[in-house]
């Protein structure tokens, strides 16, 4: 068992055709992921990496019984086609595509809560979610870790990655690589609340970075409702005020923001903070050995 | 991006929000100038992207063109806040009968948009909201819906306002809405905007934020680019299409992705903390997933033409990009280096794990670059890059 991705989880790639697509839906594939097919409403009806193509998500749901779609749309496009998933009413849209105007993501979020909130939104700008041994949707690395029993959430590939590899002995249920953008569809919150129910996750590692209050507000849920042990890091410490540095989210603004007070408030809860990532991991281990 | 005040007063009126007449100077003979053709008592406003310029002395009033020259000539050069002085606002002044604070902004944590209201306007909002909440209306706006003039008086209402100003305001509003959507920002403050003696509501400043994610369907934001404010070496970055930020350490930094590259900096920080002198990262270069020969020579380029680099950290997870593929790219980087006439006589140190790292290490090792040290981990390799950048070393 997993969180959200499972070994019977079926994928749609949106945009599958291009060449990110086409690279990634190779990987999933190659990771043991179910992909089913793939949406391109200029090139429905043909076969692309042995998979059938479709006009519409909706249709590509109806043929295949897909439940999740992976984005990889250019930024102009990502928009509509978010808004197509949660139309054919798709229970998770993973949305990779980097770039996306806020105001674009705030649209289509606030489309997917008017529609009863039936579609789960990963992203946008995100690595997408990875239940080691079990399925891939997006672009984490499938073979640099192992299942195991420790759930991840991240607003950074790259680090999500780094924190798989330092535990690969220990193994991962789920990893959701969840964004670096302000606005994003699952947040730190709906992923420890998914982690704390989920009975094979024994210890969550949670890693944050500056900009917003999203580590401030996962410390005071942690505080109320989980009781497995987290441990967490949080990247930016030298960050100057108002760069942004790389993701677009990623920017102190004035005192609000900083890792300091994202460090504090994650630790007045009981939260273990690594100063980094390797040590994260040592931490990490010291529970999984404890517990 | 940020937006100066005379920029966010020239994209309203376009708008058709009442501004104050203005016109922009960057010397005093200039001010002079303005004020002279403005006729009448002027304002002179330093333009600097950050708040607390009133109070620092960046906003005087002159009673003539005179007056506007000697005011200018004060605030201009003034350092606020770690900004330069380059240019003033000479702008008529207005006869303020009431001052409000209004804007629209990106509310992140409930993923919305949001419109700040408020009859306590012309002073600090975050101290009114903070003392008296009760007067600081915050309504939620759906991107769905929007905002019409009803629905902008009602925010107007919201905030406190008196009846004689509510049609104004609401107006003013309405059409702040359209800049916010229309120009993709995700910020738009009006504080304070004012009711005029004369019973106009108008916008006496302006601050808006654009959305550097959208500059694909806003070309005209181009203009807004501050060249004379960006860093050189971050201009230069920006034009080989890399994701670059100046620090003022002597620790250069290559990584791949942005938290990796943002967790590097906090690691080597704390690894200077051990050496003389502190040694701290000297940029943020975050390149990407692909690592490939020409954009590593770039980077490598843009760190090392940096006079306070000493040494360089090369701190890449190969997940997507296998190491293999980074340690060729490291490998070609320095022969394209060479062959331009700029080989590599900094110590630089690699740390490769992840896909492929042991084939990666062997490949660099044969290379035997010169100065190129390989080290196992991020916390070692960050520790020997403050070394080597260690006064004396």
């Amino acid at each position: 068992m997993a969180i959200w991705l499972t070994e019977n989880s079926k994928i749609i790639v949106q945009g599958m055709t291009g060449s990110e697509g086409t690279k990634h839906t190779r990987r999933m594939l190659a990771a043991g992921a179910r992909v089913v097919g793939g949406v391109n409403a200029r090139k429905a009806g043909i076969v692309h990496e042995g998979l059938p193509v479709f006009g519409t998500v909706k249709e590509a749901v109806e043929q295949t019984g897909a439940d999740v779609s992976v984005v990889f749309v250019p930024p102009a496009a990502t928009k509509a086609a978010v808004k197509e998933a949660i139309d054919a009413e798709i229970p998770l849209c993973v949305v990779i595509t980097e770039g996306v105007p806020v105001h674009d993501t705030t649209e289509f979020w606030a489309y997917a809560v008017a529609k009863g909130g039936k579609t789960r939104i990963i992203g946008p700008n995100c690595p997408g979610i990875a239940s080691p041994g079990a399925s891939n949707a997006g672009i984490i690395p499938a073979d640099i870790t192992t299942p195991g029993r420790v759930g991840l959430v991240s607003k950074s590939g790259t680090l999500t990655y780094q924190l798989m590899y330092e535990l690969r002995d220990i193994g991962f249920s789920t990893c959701v690589g969840i964004g670096g953008d302000p606005v994003i569809g699952t947040t730190h919150i709906d992923a420890l609340q998914a982690f704390q129910d989920d009975p094979n996750t024994d210890a969550i590692v949670m890693i944050g970075e500056i900009g917003g209050d999203a580590e401030e507000r996962a410390a005071a849920y942690i505080e109320e409702h989980v009781t497995k042990p987290v441990v967490a890091y949080v990247a930016g410490f030298t960050a100057p005020e108002g760069k942004t540095m790389g993701h677009a989210g990623a920017i102190v603004s004035g005192s609000s923001g900083t890792a300091q007070a994202k460090k504090e408030a994650l630790e007045k809860v009981g939260v273990r903070v690594g100063r980094t990532p390797s040590e994260t991991a040592r931490l990490m281990r010291e529970v999984m050995r404890s517990s | 991006m940020d937006l100066f005040e005379h920029q966010a007063k020239e994209l309203f009126a376009e708008y058709g929000i009442p501004v104050p007449r203005g016109i922009v100077a960057q010397t005093a003979a200039e001010a002079r100038a303005a004020a002279e053709q403005l006729t009448g008592r002027v304002v002179v406003k330093a333009q600097v992207k950050t708040g607390g310029r009133g109070k620092a002395g960046g906003v005087k009033v002159a009673d003539d063109a005179a007056d506007a020259h000697a005011k200018a000539t004060q605030i201009l050069g003034m350092d606020i806040k770690g900004h330069t002085v380059h240019k003033v606002l000479v702008e008529e002044a207005s006869q303020i009968a009431e001052e409000y604070y209004f804007s629209f902004l990106l509310d992140r944590a409930n993923r919305t948009f949001l419109a700040i209201c408020s009859a306590s306007g012309g002073m600090d909002i975050e101290e009114v909201a903070h003392t008296a909440p009760e007067k600081v209306a915050k309504v939620p706006v759906s991107p769905l819906t929007g905002v019409d003039r009803a629905t902008a008086r009602e925010i107007a209402q919201a905030g406190g306002l008196p009846e004689k100003a509510l049609d104004g305001a609401a107006d003013l509003i309405e059409k702040l809405w359209a800049v916010f959507l229309d120009e993709d920002a995700s910020l738009v403050e009006v504080n304070p905007m004012i009711l005029a003696a004369d019973g106009q509501v108008k916008a006496l400043d302006g601050k808006v934020t654009l959305d550097d994610n959208a500059s694909f369907r806003q070309p005209e934001h181009v203009q807004y680019v501050d060249k004379a404010a960006e860093d050189p070496l971050e201009a230069r970055a920006k034009e080989k299409h890399l994701n670059y930020v100046k620090l003022d350490g002597t620790v250069g930094i290559i990584g791949n992705g942005a938290g990796l590259v943002m967790s590097t900096l906090d690691v080597v920080a704390y690894a200077g903390e051990a050496f003389p002198g502190r040694p701290r990262p000297a940029n943020f270069l975050d390149i990407g997933g692909g690592a490939s020969a020409e954009v590593m020579a770039n980077g490598l380029e843009i760190i090392l033409s940096d006079p306070s680099v000493k040494s360089v950290f090369v701190n890449v997870f190969g997940g997507i990009t296998a190491c293999d593929a980074v340690a060729n790219g490291i490998v070609a980087a320095f022969n394209l280096l060479e062959s331009r006439g700029e080989a590599v006589t900094h110590p630089l140190v690699v740390r490769l794990d992840g896909n492929n790292a042991e084939l990666g290490r062997q490949i660099l090792a044969d290379a035997a670059l010169p100065r190129v040290e390989l080290v196992d981990t991020m916390d070692e390799a960050a520790k020997r890059a403050a070394e080597l950048a260690t006064v004396g070393a």
